[in-house]
């Protein structure tokens, strides 16, 4: 009933609001404004500028804590990097590149007893002597001498404690000024060979930082 | 799950776990409860991937899992549990002012890795303190388990729930999943351990203080060979005590604020009183009596038992209503309204917000009509002393804005002269006339807190999302001159502990250029101040959720 007589007016002419204006505040002859045509923009102007940041110590430590449980946060086993795409071509230097993790196991130790049982993967080797838990899914994937090499890359990669014989090649290999790669810490320990890491530089990552063509000769 | 909230765990997810975690992560908060295939099928990730970020985010308190009928187990993320990730830094910097850095360490590291056995705990927390200390000095082990148990007694940290170690009658197949039960007692009980040791440092130093050969230092940590005493007992931080604190923090600071320092002390004894006699979701605290505050204050504190009952007296009149009187025995019984406390402070926000986003005289308005509930336009006008054309303009914009909202009556109103407050209202009550007659439909504008509060807290959610990406955006941006500026500094830092001289310092040194410097400082500037505003937003988050929960909890 109430609905009925309330309709009355509704969409009969165009204008004609159900409602009386005035008591919401638009008087007769009022210029409303104008009509949006377009969504609002991305950065409005503002129209007051905004209460400045509270400085002072707290906020400061605050800020540094923030910013280095960030960091930490990434070197920590708990967080996962996607695998690194496969190449084309297998390399010779892709022996030497540390790239994302190979295979899939996990670094860290969960404790299995709290989990499901369909949770239980491989746990990567940390030192050399330790037993690892191995309930392998499927078989790996990788040939047996790749997957060797890696495990050996990887396990120096996780090395927890550095001993000073390595500390001091490693200062020795810095006085020389070459540039640093981010794993710099794998060339030396890498057994296998006497170069260093850049010298598999297979040129790939070269000029992929600027944004020109790749079609253009690089000199 | 609103859409803001999803985005904002997905960017936390993703910043602080890798993107695989993140997309597990946000899938099972988007879908709900499902079993691992499922999951493996919906995300298009391989199994192992998804057991991977599955032990993560278990591991972490982000996702539980539950056997369901027919042995399937099926998992559920936590969304509001990841959104705590933001206020991480404030939870470990609330542990430093209470408990120093040994405290603020076992909390961090508590943080960073989910849950922890407490040996394991105490041992990387000294391990990390002698890194610190100069050399030839170490962190005995005793002192980390005193500020843990500390800790654990004023309840900051809890166990985990355990194993349920059931005996089977039947030899059948081991259950898919364990369940995991805890007993309330138990949950601040610490085992009786006897760590006995001191923090390694990670470097070789000939002055090892523990005297162990180098060649023994592998074994460390989690040891396959000796058995762990509190095997199975995992700790965990616990999140809803510190929110407490931040609560009590807030009620107090709100009480300095608008009274003076003595009555704030005063309300902060009465709260350190409630601590153990009150929930944490109760809506005012137990009756504290005159006398037992009194013999309760600060040490430091000489006021005479007059003056306190003055402040008392004072706190109570008070129309924000902090504190309430409860009776009149020993001295007078007065109890802390905290539910009202969350109101006042998530108005404060409320009434902060429009001040600063649209000027002091709609914040002027905002209040007026907060404070005598209904209104009608005429009336906003006459009582704001603000022209017609200015206060509509002002009530659109923030009835647009979704701060005020607009009810719509038809019912005969009995106005009540002295106060201009309606006397009947409501349209679900019969009216008298069945039309919605335009002559006699009244609108009125009024605050709904509660939704008001919900429409904040949801801009909140996109604001930090916005934060964060834009920073991820900056860094990005610049994202190679970082990384060389990293490089340099490496290199820089090894030939200063070879001892290189100034001239190959300066030399190394100016391969990052003029500008380029000025572009990572403006870089490091931008992100400080893009961080800061983040922080700076989880506190207005938790004021507001606070006030919800409680909330919701009394309907």
């Amino acid at each position: 009933m109430a609905s009925r007589g309330g309709g009355r007016g509704q969409g009969r002419g165009r204008g004609q609001l159900t409602f009386n204006t005035e008591a919401v505040g638009i008087g007769k002859g009022d210029a409303l404004p104008p009509s949006t045509l377009q969504p609002s923009p991305l950065f409005p102007p503002l129209e007051f500028y905004p209460v400045p940041l509270p400085s002072g110590e707290e906020g400061e430590y605050v800020l540094a804590l923030k910013q280095e449980l960030r960091g930490a946060m990434r070197q920590l086993p708990y967080f996962i990097r996607p695998a690194v795409p496969k190449r084309d071509v297998e390399r010779y230097s892709d022996k030497y590149q540390m790239s994302g993790p190979i295979d899939n196991a996990i670094d860290w130790n969960p404790d299995w007893r709290r989990l499901p049982r369909e949770l239980r993967i491989r746990v990567r080797k940390l030192q050399k002597d330790r037993s690892t838990i191995l309930v392998p899914k499927r078989p790996p994937k990788t040939t047996e001498y790749k997957e060797e090499t890696i495990q050996k890359l990887e396990t120096l990669e996780k090395k927890e404690e550095e001993l000073t014989s390595e500390e001091d090649e490693e200062k020795e290999e810095e006085e020389k000024e070459e540039e640093e790669e981010e794993e710099y810490d794998e060339e030396e320990h890498e057994e296998e060979t006497d170069y260093i890491m850049s010298y598999f530089d297979n040129g790939e990552d070269f000029g992929g930082d600027s944004d020109d063509h790749m079609d253009e000769a690089i000199y | 799950m609103t859409q803001a909230e999803i985005k904002l765990c997905s960017l936390l997810l993703q910043e602080h776990f890798g993107e695989i975690v993140e997309k597990i992560g946000v899938h099972l908060i988007r879908t709900g409860s499902q079993p691992i295939r499922v999951i493996v099928h919906d995300t298009r990730t391989s199994l192992d991937q998804v057991k991977k970020a599955l032990c993560v985010l278990i591991q972490h308190n982000l996702v539980i899992y539950q056997v369901h009928r027919r042995g399937m187990v099926e998992y559920e993320a936590q969304c509001s549990r990841v959104l705590r990730m933001l206020r991480y830094p404030r939870y470990i910097y609330t542990a430093k002012t209470l408990y120093n850095d040994t405290g603020e360490l076992i909390v961090e590291e508590l943080l960073l890795n989910g849950k922890m056995t407490m040996s394991a705990l105490v041992k990387k927390v000294a391990d990390r303190l002698t890194e610190t200390m100069e050399d030839g000095k170490t962190m005995d082990y005793a002192e980390v388990s005193c500020t843990f148990v500390r800790l654990a007694d004023t309840h900051f940290v809890q166990r985990c729930p355990l194993v349920h170690a059931t005996e089977n009658s039947d030899p059948g197949p081991p259950p898919p999943a364990p369940t995991l039960v805890i007993n309330e007692k138990d949950m601040f009980l610490v085992p009786k351990l006897s760590l006995i040791g001191k923090g390694k440092r990670r470097r070789s130093s000939e002055d090892d203080a523990t005297g162990e050969p180098k060649a023994k230092r592998p074994k460390h940590t989690t040891d396959n060979k000796e058995p762990i005493p509190d095997d199975g007992i995992y700790w965990q931080a616990n999140l809803d005590r510190f929110h407490q604190h931040f609560r009590d923090q807030a009620i107090v600071s709100a009480v300095a604020n608008r009274m003076d320092q003595t009555s704030s002390e005063i309300v902060r004894t009465m709260l350190r009183m409630s601590e153990v006699t009150t929930p944490s979701s109760a809506p005012f605290t137990q009756p504290l009596s005159s006398n037992e505050i009194f013999r309760s204050l600060p040490v430091g504190y000489n006021i005479s038992k007059q003056v306190l009952d003055q402040y008392l007296t004072l706190l109570a009149d008070d129309p924000l209503e902090f504190v309430g009187k409860s009776g009149d025995s020993g001295g007078g019984m007065y109890i802390i309204n905290l539910h009202k406390a969350l109101g006042s402070l998530a108005t404060a926000s409320l009434e902060s917000v429009v001040q600063e986003r649209f000027g002091s005289r709609c914040a002027r308005i905002f209040r007026l009509v907060l404070q005598k509930k209904h209104l009608e336009q005429k009336q906003v006008e006459d009582f704001a002393m603000i022209p017609a054309k200015e206060a509509k303009d002002m009530l659109y914009k923030m009835l647009s804005e979704n701060f005020i909202s607009l009810q719509v009556t038809n019912n005969v109103i009995i106005i009540n002269q002295q106060s201009w407050t309606r006397v009947r209202e409501t349209p679900e009550e019969i009216p008298k006339t069945p039309d919605h007659a335009p002559s006699r439909t009244f609108y009125l504008y009024t605050v709904n807190i509660l939704s008001a509060a919900r429409m904040l807290l949801h801009r909140c959610y996109k604001s930090i999302a916005n934060l964060i990406e834009r920073r991820q955006f900056e860094t990005k941006e610049n994202k190679r001159l970082l990384e060389k500026s990293q490089r340099v500094e490496a290199i820089i830092a090894s030939m200063q502990a070879t001892g290189a001289e100034a001239a190959q310092l300066q030399e190394i040194e100016e391969m990052i250029t003029a500008p380029e410097r000025q572009q990572l400082e403006t870089l490091k500037h931008n992100v400080n101040k893009l961080d800061a505003s983040e922080i700076q937003v989880d506190e207005t988050i938790f004021l507001l959720e606070s006030y919800i929960e409680s909330t919701m909890k009394r309907q």
